[in-house]
C-alpha cells in the first residue's frame, strides 16, 4: 500500500467523523436556526474532506475533474439551500432563540 | 445593460456550458459534439427567453482570476470556523448564544453581494438571513463568528476583486 492510498483513507474517515459530529450538533441544539449551523459542518467540512480523499485516490484523471467538479457545485447550492431555508423559516415567525433562552 | 453587454454575456454563457459539456462528457466524436452544441445552445436560448441572464457583470469576466485566490482563504476559513462549530457540539455545556445581527455589505453588484452572503452562509456558524440593500441579516451561533465578520475581512477582500477583477 502506498502513502497515497493512506492519506486519502485518513481524509476519508476524518470527513465521515466530521459528518457524526454534525449529526451529533443537530440532534443537541435547542432550536430550527442552530440545527442549520450544525448541519453545515456536514455541508462543508465531511463533503471537502471525503470528496478531497476521494480526489487523492484516484489520482489526476477525468474522474478526479468530475468530482471536483461536485465539491464546486456543492459548496455553491447548499449555502443557497441554507439560506432559503433559515429566510422561510424567519419569515413563517419562527423566533430564533436567543441567547437570553440559552443560559 | 447596452446591447453589446447582453451579446457579451451570451456569448460568456455559451462558452462556460461547452467547456463544462465537454468536461462532462468525455466523449468527443462529431455527432456527439453536435448533440451537445445544440444542447448548449438550446439552453444559452431558452435562458436568455427566461431573462435569466441578469447579472450585472458577465461570468467570465469578471469571478474567475481574482476569485481563485479568495477561494483558498475562504476554504482555510471554513476548516476554521468548522473546528470552533465542532468543538462547540462536542463540549457537553454546549456553549453557544445564537443572535440576530446586521452587517454591512459594501459590495456594488447584485453577484458580488451573492458571492459575500454565500461566503457568510458557508462558514459555519453564520448564515445570512436576509439580504436588504447593503445589509446583510446574519444569524450567528456565538459571539465569535459575529466579531470576525464585524472586522469586515471578508467583506473588504470580495469588493476589493470586485474593484479591479483583472490584476
Amino acid at each position: 500500500m502506498d502513502v497515497l492510498n493512506i492519506v486519502s483513507g485518513v481524509f476519508i474517515i476524518v470527513g465521515s467523523l466530521s459528518i457524526i459530529v454534525g449529526l451529533l450538533g443537530v440532534y443537541r441544539m435547542p432550536d430550527f436556526f442552530t440545527r442549520l449551523h450544525a448541519a453545515s459542518i456536514i455541508d462543508t467540512l465531511g463533503a471537502m474532506l471525503i470528496l478531497f480523499g476521494l480526489i487523492m485516490h484516484q489520482g489526476l484523471s477525468m474522474i478526479s475533474l468530475k468530482l471536483f467538479l461536485i465539491l464546486v457545485f456543492i459548496l455553491i447550492t447548499t449555502p443557497t439551500a441554507a439560506h432559503a431555508l433559515a429566510k422561510s423559516a424567519l419569515h413563517g415567525n419562527l423566533k430564533p432563540v436567543t441567547d437570553d433562552d440559552c443560559s | 445593460m447596452s446591447k453589446y453587454d447582453i451579446f457579451f454575456h451570451k456569448i460568456s454563457l455559451i462558452i462556460s456550458l461547452a467547456v463544462l459539456w465537454i468536461m462532462l462528457s468525455g466523449h468527443y466524436t462529431p455527432l456527439l459534439l453536435s448533440l451537445g452544441l445544440l444542447s448548449v445552445l438550446i439552453v444559452a436560448f431558452i435562458s436568455s427567453r427566461m431573462n435569466l441572464i441578469i447579472f450585472d457583470q458577465p461570468i467570465l469576466q469578471l469571478y474567475f482570476i481574482k476569485f481563485i485566490p479568495y477561494g483558498f482563504w475562504l476554504i482555510i476559513q471554513i476548516l476554521r470556523s468548522n473546528i470552533d462549530v465542532c468543538r462547540r457540539i462536542l463540549n457537553p455545556k454546549l456553549p453557544i448564544n445564537p443572535q440576530l445581527v446586521k452587517v454591512k455589505s459594501t459590495q456594488t453588484s447584485n453577484l458580488a453581494k451573492v458571492i459575500y452572503a454565500n461566503s457568510i452562509t458557508l462558514t459555519p456558524g453564520t448564515i445570512s438571513i436576509d439580504l436588504d440593500g447593503s445589509e446583510i441579516e446574519v444569524h450567528s451561533l456565538s459571539e465569535k463568528g459575529v466579531d470576525e465578520l464585524k472586522t469586515g475581512t471578508m467583506d473588504k477582500k470580495i469588493t476589493d476583486a470586485e474593484a479591479n477583477p483583472y490584476v
